[in-house]
């Protein structure tokens, strides 16, 4: 009796494996594999022009890893400076994503609003429409002679030459305040940059990068947010309103706490796409003043041909990602104890 | 609550984990291991598709190397496919890190010794009839280790392009064509104004290096094993362009709203640019009415000096039709043909043997051919690209003064030695 029970529950295993296993090759094939190979490669030499296991590929243990973080040379440098973009551009982007998204899905998701669905698929839309597309037409637009100068000028405000504009926001706003020598104790470097860069604020090129990047996401975390809303149970609301709740307190004190997971969610998504911020930075160009990580791990791979250094940033990246997301957890638990 | 809080944590680790390495490892999946022999097939050489990967500059270029491809397949009875490269170094890194290369594609000057470091070409220079007609300063940039691996298919120089209308409106005559540096901040000056910037350049070391050269200087020595750029007469050409900046007759193509220093004389926003032969092309394309005349660069401290770009006909060292692709090769290197896409595309033919001809044909070009007597190719050592890059994004500062000579060129010097050590 046990024995055949015994046999039976292997022949479902079997079977069950059986079935997974298109999906499982597929995952080995697609992410395991090239995920070990990175690894392993970000500990090698490789340049490209080879078989990667083949004899020609040196192991180098952990200088390229070294190149990228205790040696004082370009690489390094080059590093801090695209990290150091990418701490700013999430900085900017996170909290302005999601406040917007939470602000458009609040607007949206109002009964007594006439066109609703038009609104709806209009705030979507820079969601749908291709990066790369947008980010040329937003090119044109920020050009020095530009659509965004000719309107500024109509204010007599003289634009500044967007993309080309390498200086950080808040040395222009020190600057402002009459603040234009960094002080002695921002000489003190860290991986080769002295704390006053490190502290500049995203440049003005960034700056528009941000601007496309709010614009563009905060269609989608609408979407996450609407989902959530009309989740809501109305018995809260009209709970509320007995209790005497104002509009801002039902949305303090109902909408609010009831849309906490999909917060987490949208900031967690959010953290972890703009990290790895790619094809936007790709088309502005190889700008230090926009320069990031992902784009660094590209261009010091399939342009310098130092797969090595390319993939020790693509596993460094993944590490400080991963620290972020999980400090990000701890200090917002999911759930109120 | 604890596990399932736990299994999200995995679950948003796993997000980051794919999403990080698919946006950085492309593909790297495992190749077979190649069983070709290096030696190619021999003599026999017709039934054979030669793959052909070009960095084309657009649909001139391609179409002449297709035509070129067909006239030889019809020939010999051979097939060629030719692919023109949306990014020619990416396309051709993934292709020999999946064992199966095109079998011929060009290869760019700067990009030359790592691919022999990589062991991804061919030793064919020697074998196309008669190689050594090619310029010597052009089969000394496919030189390494003493051998001579492939032959240049063709090359520009640099030359400066005037806009002669402008010219003549700011009262200059053919006489004023500058001969010196101090001759050129004369007439730029005097052509700045009203919108219209004397000189316009692009902001890389690829036009700075020739302002280099007239001073004396260089980034590397001649044997490419010292890093020289720290030098006094660098310093001297870095000093001058600054003034030039300053004084407002110099400007980066980005400051007027250009992407390259062609788009700028184009667009009449500046009267003079430095550009290569390409632009011969693109102006009577893009702006047919520009009036515009070719002369040479001026002269510095140290006399005549241009920088030369050029690319050869690469081929696989695992390409398995070797034979029939040194036979290719053949004929698309030999005077008629070279002349032929030097019309489609105004290219210069890298044999010496085609000089009289191309002059003679090209009265307007003869800047650019009198260059190739004192043109110097790029620095190409594996690793100098991220150096360069590096070097040039601190160019325009040099016009607000943001950054200084020295210091650019102490950077550059420790920069580009660090990358020649790791090699």
């Amino acid at each position: 009796m046990s024995s055949t029970r015994s046999q039976e529950n292997r022949r479902q295993a079997l079977a069950g494996w059986f079935f997974v296993s298109p999906a499982l090759l597929g995952l080995i094939i697609f992410l395991v594999v090239p995920i070990v190979l990175a690894l392993y490669v970000s500990f090698t030499n490789w340049d490209g022009l080879s078989n990667p296991l083949g004899g020609d590929v040196k192991w180098v243990g952990l200088h390229n890893y070294q190149q990228l973080l205790t040696h004082d040379g370009l690489t390094r440098t080059t590093f801090a400076g695209a990290l150091r973009n990418n701490f700013w551009f999430v900085l900017f982007v996170v909290p302005a994503q999601t406040a917007l998204a939470l602000w458009l899905a609040v607007l949206v998701n109002n009964k007594f609003l006439k066109g609703r669905s038009f609104f709806r698929t209009a705030f979507y839309f820079p969601s749908i429409t291709s990066s790369i597309a947008i980010t040329l037409v937003f090119l044109f637009l920020f050009q020095g002679g530009g659509a965004v100068n000719g309107i500024l000028s109509w204010f007599g405000i003289h634009g500044p030459n967007w993309l080309a504009d390498s200086r950080g926001v808040i040395h222009v706003w020190l600057s402002g305040v009459g603040i234009t020598k960094p002080p002695g104790w921002t000489q003190h470097t860290v991986m080769g940059q002295s704390l006053w860069d490190w502290f500049s604020g995203p440049s003005i090129a960034m700056m528009v990068i941000i601007f496309l990047v709010i614009w563009t996401t905060s269609g989608t975390f609408m979407l996450m947010f609407l989902a959530a809303l009309q989740n809501v149970n109305e018995d809260l609301y009209e709970a509320g309103e007995l209790d005497g709740a104002g509009p801002w307190q039902r949305f303090r004190y109902v909408t609010l706490p009831s849309l906490r997971p999909t917060l987490l969610l949208v900031l967690t998504l959010g953290l972890i796409g703009t990290w790895q911020v790619f094809d936007q930075i790709y088309l502005t160009g190889n700008n230090p003043a926009t320069r990031t990580p992902a784009y660094m791990s590209f261009d010091q791979s399939f342009q310098n041909n130092h797969f090595g250094v390319g993939s020790a940033i693509a596993f460094l990246l993944f590490a400080l990602i991963m620290v972020l997301t999980l400090l990000q957890r701890r200090i917002l638990p999911e759930e109120i104890d | 609550m604890k596990s399932v809080r736990g299994k999200r944590i995995i679950a948003a680790a796993g997000i980051a984990a794919v999403l990080t390495t698919a946006a950085a490892c492309g593909s790297s999946g495992p190749s077979k291991s190649s069983g070709s022999s290096a030696g190619g097939t021999g003599g026999a050489t017709s039934g054979v598709t030669l793959q052909v990967l070009i960095g084309s500059s657009g649909d001139a270029e391609t179409n002449a190397v297709v035509a070129a491809g067909n006239a030889w397949a019809a020939k010999t009875g051979n097939k060629v496919v030719v692919t023109p490269a949306k990014d020619l170094t990416q396309q051709l890194t993934q292709s020999l890190a999946g064992g199966t290369p095109p079998d011929i594609f060009y290869v760019d000057a700067s990009k030359f010794q790592g691919l022999v470091k990589g062991n991804a070409l061919a030793d064919v220079g020697e074998k196309i009839t008669d190689s050594t007609d090619m310029y010597p300063n052009l089969q000394k940039a496919f030189t390494q280790n003493g051998q001579y691996y492939c032959v240049p298919k063709d090359f520009s120089t640099l030359a400066l392009e005037v806009n002669t209308d402008l010219w003549t409106k700011a009262g200059l005559t053919d006489a004023d064509y500058p001969k010196t540096w101090d001759q050129l901040e004369t007439v730029a000056k005097k052509l700045t104004g009203n919108g219209v910037t004397g000189l316009v350049m692009s902001d890389t070391l690829d036009r700075i290096g020739a302002f280099m050269r007239q001073a004396g200087g260089s980034v590397v020595s001649a044997d490419g094993k010292t890093v020289t750029a720290d030098s006094p007469q660098n310093l001297q050409a870095l000093d001058y362009l600054q003034k030039l900046a300053k004084e407002g007759a110099l400007k980066f193509p980005k400051q007027v709203d250009a992407g390259w220093g062609g788009e700028a004389l184009g667009k009449g926003k500046a009267a003079m640019t430095i550009e290569g032969n390409w632009i011969v092309g693109s102006m009577s394309k893009d702006y047919p009415n520009v009036h515009y005349k070719v002369v040479p660069l001026p002269a510095g401290p140290a006399g005549n000096a241009t920088l030369s770009f050029t690319n050869c006909w690469g081929v696989a060292q695992k390409s398995s039709h070797q034979a029939a692709a040194v036979d290719f090769i053949d004929y698309l290197t030999t005077v008629d043909q070279q002349m032929s896409f030097a019309k489609s595309f105004g290219v210069m033919p890298s044999r010496q043997a085609a000089k009289a001809q191309f002059t003679q044909q090209f009265p307007d070009q003869a800047a650019f051919v009198t260059g190739a007597d004192n043109a110097f190719g790029p620095v190409g050592f594996p690793g100098f690209d991220a150096v360069q890059k590096d070097f040039d994004s601190k160019i325009q500062g040099l016009a607000d003064g943001s950054s200084d000579p020295k210091s650019m060129l102490s950077s550059l010097q420790k920069n580009a030695t660090d990358a020649l050590s790791n090699n």
